[in-house]
Formats: C-alpha cells, structure tokens, sequence
C-alpha cells in the first residue's frame, strides 16, 4: 500500500537515540513522537493487521531469558509487519545452561547480523550492560522489576486514544508496585505528560519514598477509588518476592481487586487497564476484565503499533538534512 | 645490611607524636635513629617535600590464596600491596580451604615468604572451616602466629559461638573481627536499599541489616569483656551505635574503607558492577557521617577491603557478578584527594588510621612507629603528586576498580621493607 503519512516516511531528526531502555531519560517530546508515530502505524496498517515494508532488510534478535508470550509475539509481530526479519532465542535454547555469560551470548548473536536486539531479563540493567557492549540497538522487553518501555508507552497510548490528552488525568496504579517494571515506565511516562499518578497497594508493597518524585502514595483503594479516570491493575510478582508482602491472597484480594462492587463507586468513564498476564480474581474478577470499562485488549493491538514505531525510531531510514 | 638515610623528610609518626622536617637513619632493618646528620650511611634518599610514615598498614586483605589463585596470587596481591604504599598486610581467611589451622597459617608465612614483597599477618578463622558451627583451634592458631580471628565472608552468626569466642579469646587478648550482616535481611540483595533501589527495581540490603549484628556484637563485647573489631563500617546508624559504646568503655573498634567515603548508592544507576560490593555503597547520608566518625575518631582505621574477581565475572549481570572492589593501590590516593585536601584529617590523623592504630589494634610491636628500634618499615608519600588511575598501573593481577580514569592526588614514591627498598618511583 501506498504510504502518505508524513512522520512514517523518514525518521525525523529530533529522533537520536540508538537504544530504548527506559522511559526515565525520555522527555515529553520524545514520548509524545514515539506515540505519534504509533498511532500513524496503526492508522496506515488497518489496526497493525498489514504490512508495511518500512524496515526490509533489518534483523531484530529476540533475546529473551524470561518467560513470556505477549510480549515476545508482539516485538515479533510488530517487526514482520515492517518488513524485518526476527530470530528468537530463550535461554533454555541457549548456550547460557553451558555457562556462557549473557555479554557473550549477546556478541554471538550480534555477529550473526542482528541490527536490533530485544532483550528481556530477571535482573535490572542487563539490557544496558549488553547496550555497552554491543554495536547494534537494545530494546529493554523488561528488566526485573526497574523498566518494560514499551508497555508503559502501550499503556499511556492506550489512555491518549480514549481520553485525547493525558493531562489533569488521574491514573492510579494498584497492586505490586515495588516488583512491577510496569509501575516504574509508566510512572516516568504519565509524570512527564502531565497526568496525576497514584500508587496503591499495600504498605510492604508500596514505598513512600515515591512521594519525592511527585507521586501520591495510598494504601486504600476505596478511598481513592471516586477520583480515579484511569486505574491500570498490577500483576502481584510472585516469582520476584522472597518474602511474602501480605498474608494471603484472599486479603489482598479483598482490599485491591478490582470488582463489580468497586466499579459502582468508580467514575462512569473510569477506564481499567491491566498489563497481563491477568490473574483473573486476584487483581480483577472477570466480570470487570471483560466488561464494558475494559480496555485489556486494545492494549495489546496498542503494543504492536508501539513496538512497530519504536523499531522504525531506532533503525529506520533517517531524516537528512539535505534531504 | 645496607644503612640508608632519608633526609629532609616531613617525618610524622603519631605513636611518638613526631611531626617535623627531619633525617631518619635506618641500619639492619630497624629504626637506628631520627634527626641523624650521618653522612656514611651507604644510601641517602631525598625526602625533601615528601612525608615520611610508617609503613602503612593493611588490616583487611583478601589475598584469595589458597584457592582462587587466577585472580589473585600472593606475589600480585602483596606486589599491589607495595605499589600502593603498604608495607604489612594482613590477611583474612576468606580462602579455599580457609585458614583454620596450623597448616594454613604456615602455608600463609610461607607463600609471604617466597613472594617476598610485604609483611603478612595472618587473621585465622573464629569457626572450623569458617562453618559458624564450632570453634576453630583458637590456640594452635595463636601459636602458629595468628593475630585476629574472623569468619569474615559471612558474619560469625551463631550468637552463642560468638559469645564463646569472645570469652576465649580473652586468654590472649585477640580481637575478633567480624562483618556486620543479619543475612534475612538482605537475601538476594545487590546494593543499599533506598530510594536508588527503590527506582531501580534492584534488591535492598538496608542499612538496618549492618545496625543489628553491630548492636549484638558490641553486647556480646561488652558482656564477656571482649575485644570486637566491626569490619567496614558503613552506615550511619552502626557508626553511632559505635560511638555510644566507647563512651561505656566497650572494647569496640572500627574501619571504613575509601569507597564508602567517597562514593554513594547513586553510582548504582550505572549498573556497573564495580560498584557492587559488600557492605554495599550506601546513601549520602552515610557516607558523610563515615567521614564524621574518621574526623571525631569513632573510626579509627582506614582499610582497603581489596577484593580482586576476574574480569568475566564482574561482566555479568548485577545479581551474578561477585561483590567486591580491589583497593590497594587506590587506597592511599583516594585518602588524600577525599579527606586531606577538603580538610576533613590533617596528615597525622591519616597516619595514625593508616599504620599506628591497626598496629595496636593488632598488637603488633615494632610496626606502625619509627621510635628508635622498631622495624624499619617506611613508607615516602609525595602528597602533591597527580596521577591518573589505569588497569595497567595495578600490580593486582585483577583490575576490578571504580576508579580507574579517576584522578588522584597523593601516592607513596619509596616503600621500604624492613630495611629493603621495595618501591622507587622516578
């Protein structure tokens, strides 16, 4: 198909950066184009379901020592959709249980004519250790609990095509702040385009020390619930606690999950994302996931047309400036 | 054995409250006099401009042999030991078998001996195979010439080995050095738990976790009568706990060690590993009050906690790089250019942390003075001297370091052991 789209036809020069590996050192204007240019995306492929030959003859490396499915489909989905070829390689098919450190798995698969590597990792900073130690791109998929950008810009997109603007919205973001890599990009992302952020969830969960950062902290859903045009619902990280932070999930879930019951004293419009895996009747019963508030599955489109721009940013043809 | 003279020199040595501009004569290995005008002696090295210390004095050294022998041998470790101006060491049992015997003491004078650089003092294990389950042959390995004991590594964790430690110990007055960590507390922990961690996302070791095996073990001190020494002090709240327990008289005693007074959890934000060690570098706040307890003396010691790990695997992701920085060759630079030119200790005070006081903590006689018969360790600082930090100026064969392209002020010129001139730099 023909391309009429002004910002999809050369990567503008306001554009510079190599890698994206979190949403902290990102202004508002470099937000603000990475979710322009998604939204291009989307529009000029139908809703991300064709193609658009952006990027033929790059290689995008999946690099991924953590389990995932959406995220690693989508990176995928999103790179095929330009035209890019993807290689996938997980841990478990590696030659990490060999004892090779990941900067040398990384070179490995760098040599093989990787243009863009996705990398996602247990430990916070993996993804810039390979950055340093690799010519080409880094994309952070994930890095422990510290920053997973592209599903805090998923997120924020996702608000942006509800409510057209984020600022004066109140986002609250419930549950497993401390172990969520979602909770910190979309901190950093919402803070930096004006809108007001919650963090809710129980104290052992929740640090007041986000207040310096000009954040609200709350432990109880019910009493900022009213106030809320955006509640996006945190997976509690089992798999990252080595002690657990409430006594049992039947408490948690009577204080945060999110409910019909809930919903009633919730604004009319209150929009409810959750970043997935749901664990449905833990953060959220599935009469809320599924119902008419929910925008779980328009996250997930919003995801490949992010991932799709982010690829364009960071390895498509440049603006010049003779050009 | 050849006398040398080492004229106009700023002579400090705090154990005889000596600081002035003078000639220091050594003959057969020993001090043979200060204010000397001999001019038979068989060397005269020009000290004009420089200060001339006791040799300055290692008390925590990982020299990783036996054992890990690629990223340390004692020939680098104590070759380091000389280019940072250190003539003693000693060294912890932190080592594969660690020393807790006889046999390893000897093992340990014996490799010294060979690599015949420094002189090396050998802190045995409090525990048999530095298990914390029983006593290691505490008086075999006085005998063998073992001056402390530590578990250090992990902590002596067992609260009633530590308390029968320190009551056995009593027998020959040995401290017992011990690393502060209640372990629940900083499972799986890589830095400080603080608003650094918090953003990013990395596990906390809290300061909480040094404050309260500081607080047993200075009970349990103070209970028995025995001697504690707090290994690499880090934070606030230990330092305070320590301050109050001298004022009782405790028989409590201290060190810090130069990344914790120069560099804060900040540096963490770079995700280099090289800045992962433990204790981990802590807050601002902690690192202005570890230069608060060098300047009202709470802290007494100065120490490197050099701790060489190979390159590979420093390059590996946070959680799985070892902690651990080494230090000796930085150590005295980063004294001078963090506490002496910004004022916070005068160069007697320096000295003092740097060789008399871990000589007496250690009781070792003849090391950390240059009164008239003592050993002739000396150690020649030009304190002006700028020089930047590089892998290939470390004799260390690790080059596991923060600082390196850091510059420095300050380094030893001349290093003489026992009589021997070990470092002559241009």
């Amino acid at each position: 198909m023909s391309v009429v789209t002004p910002e999809i036809e050369m990567v503008p020069a306001s554009w510079t950066r190599r890698h994206l590996l979190g949403l902290e050192d990102l202004t508002a204007g470099e937000l603000n184009l990475i979710l322009d240019t998604a939204t291009a995306f989307k529009r000029e492929t139908a809703g991300c379901t064709q193609k658009i030959a952006k990027l033929a003859g790059v290689t995008m490396a999946n690099l991924f020592f953590e389990n995932s499915t959406r995220t690693r489909t989508s990176f995928s989905l999103a790179a095929r959709r330009l035209g890019a070829d993807t290689v996938d390689f997980a841990s478990s098919s590696s030659s990490m249980s060999k004892g090779e450190t990941v900067v040398d798995t990384a070179r490995n698969i760098e040599a093989m004519g990787v243009n863009v590597m996705v990398v996602r990792h247990r430990t916070p900073g993996t993804p810039h250790l390979l950055a340093k130690s690799l010519d080409c791109s880094v994309i952070n998929a994930g890095d422990g609990p510290h920053e997973h950008p592209t599903q805090g810009l998923l997120d924020i997109m996702t608000i942006r095509e509800s409510r057209g603007d984020l600022r004066g919205l109140t986002v609250a973001l419930v549950g497993d702040i401390a172990f969520s890599r979602t909770a910190r990009s979309n901190i950093w992302g919402l803070k930096k385009l004006g809108a007001n952020v919650i963090l809710c969830g129980p104290s052992t969960l929740v640090s007041k020390q986000w207040e310096q950062f000009g954040v609200e902290v709350s432990y109880h859903l019910d009493e900022i619930l009213p106030r809320c045009d955006v509640l996006n619902l945190l997976r509690i990280q089992f798999e990252r606690q080595t002690t657990r932070p409430f006594p049992s999930v039947r408490e948690y879930a009577s204080l945060y999950a999110m409910n019909a019951e809930r919903l009633k004293r919730a604004k009319n419009d209150v929009l409810i994302l959750a970043p997935g895996p749901i664990n449905r009747g833990v953060e959220v019963t599935p009469d809320v996931a599924d119902g008419p508030h929910s925008v779980i599955l328009d996250q997930v489109t919003n995801g490949l047309a992010v991932r799709m721009a982010v690829l364009w940013l960071i390895s498509g043809k440049p603006m010049r400036d003779d050009g | 054995m050849a006398t040398l003279l080492l004229t106009n020199g700023r002579v400090i040595d705090p154990s005889q409250n000596l600081d002035r501009v003078t000639n220091i004569l050594l003959r057969d290995g020993k001090v043979a006099g200060i204010d000397v005008h001999d001019a038979g002696a068989d060397e005269v090295i020009d000290c004009s401009g420089k200060i001339v210390s006791p040799g300055l004095f290692e008390m925590l050294l990982l020299l990783r042999e036996p054992g890990r022998v690629v990223v340390e041998r004692f020939a680098s470790g104590t070759a380091a030991a000389i280019n940072g101006g250190f003539t003693s060491v000693a060294c912890i049992p932190n080592t594969e078998p660690p020393i807790d015997t006889q046999a390893t003491v000897e093992f340990i004078q014996q490799q010294a001996a060979r690599a015949d650089n420094c002189h090396v003092f050998v802190v045995a294990c409090v525990s048999k195979n530095r298990e914390g389950k029983e006593l290691a042959e505490l008086g075999q390995l006085v005998n063998a010439g073992a001056v402390a004991f530590s578990d250090d590594g992990a902590p002596v964790y067992n609260a009633e080995l530590m308390r029968r430690a320190f009551e056995y110990c009593l027998m020959w007055d040995k401290p017992i050095l011990n690393h502060a960590e209640v372990r629940e507390l900083t499972v799986g922990g890589v830095m400080h738990e603080g608003q650094v961690s918090m953003l990013l996302g990395l596990p906390g070791m809290p300061a909480a976790a040094e404050d309260v095996m500081v607080g047993r073990d200075i009970v349990l001190a103070e209970s028995t009568g025995g001697r504690i020494h707090i290994m690499h002090v880090s934070t606030a709240g230990s330092i305070e706990i320590i301050k109050r327990a001298k004022k009782r008289g405790v028989r409590v005693t201290t060190e810090v060690c130069p990344h914790h007074f120069t560099l804060s959890d900040e540096c963490l934000r770079s995700f280099d590993s090289n800045f992962k060690m433990s204790p981990p570098l802590r807050s601002q706040a902690d690192v202005e009050a570890c230069i608060a307890g060098l300047k009202d003396g709470t802290i007494e010691v100065i120490c490197t906690d050099h701790a060489p790990h190979a390159a590979e695997k420093k390059m590996q992701e946070l959680d799985l790089a070892p902690f651990g920085i080494t230090g000796l060759e930085t150590c005295l630079g980063l004294v001078v250019t963090y506490l002496v030119e910004p004022g916070h200790l005068d160069w007697p005070q320096v000295i003092e942390k740097m060789t008399t006081n871990p000589a007496r903590i250690l009781a070792l006689r003849g090391k950390g003075t240059l009164a008239v018969g003592a050993d002739a360790d000396v150690t020649v600082i030009d304190p002006q001297a700028r020089w930047t930090v590089t892998a290939e100026g470390m004799r260390s064969k690790s080059k596991n370091s923060p600082y390196i392209g850091h510059t420095l002020t300050g380094r030893a010129t001349t290093v003489i052991v026992g009589g021997r001139v070990k470092l002559r730099l241009a």
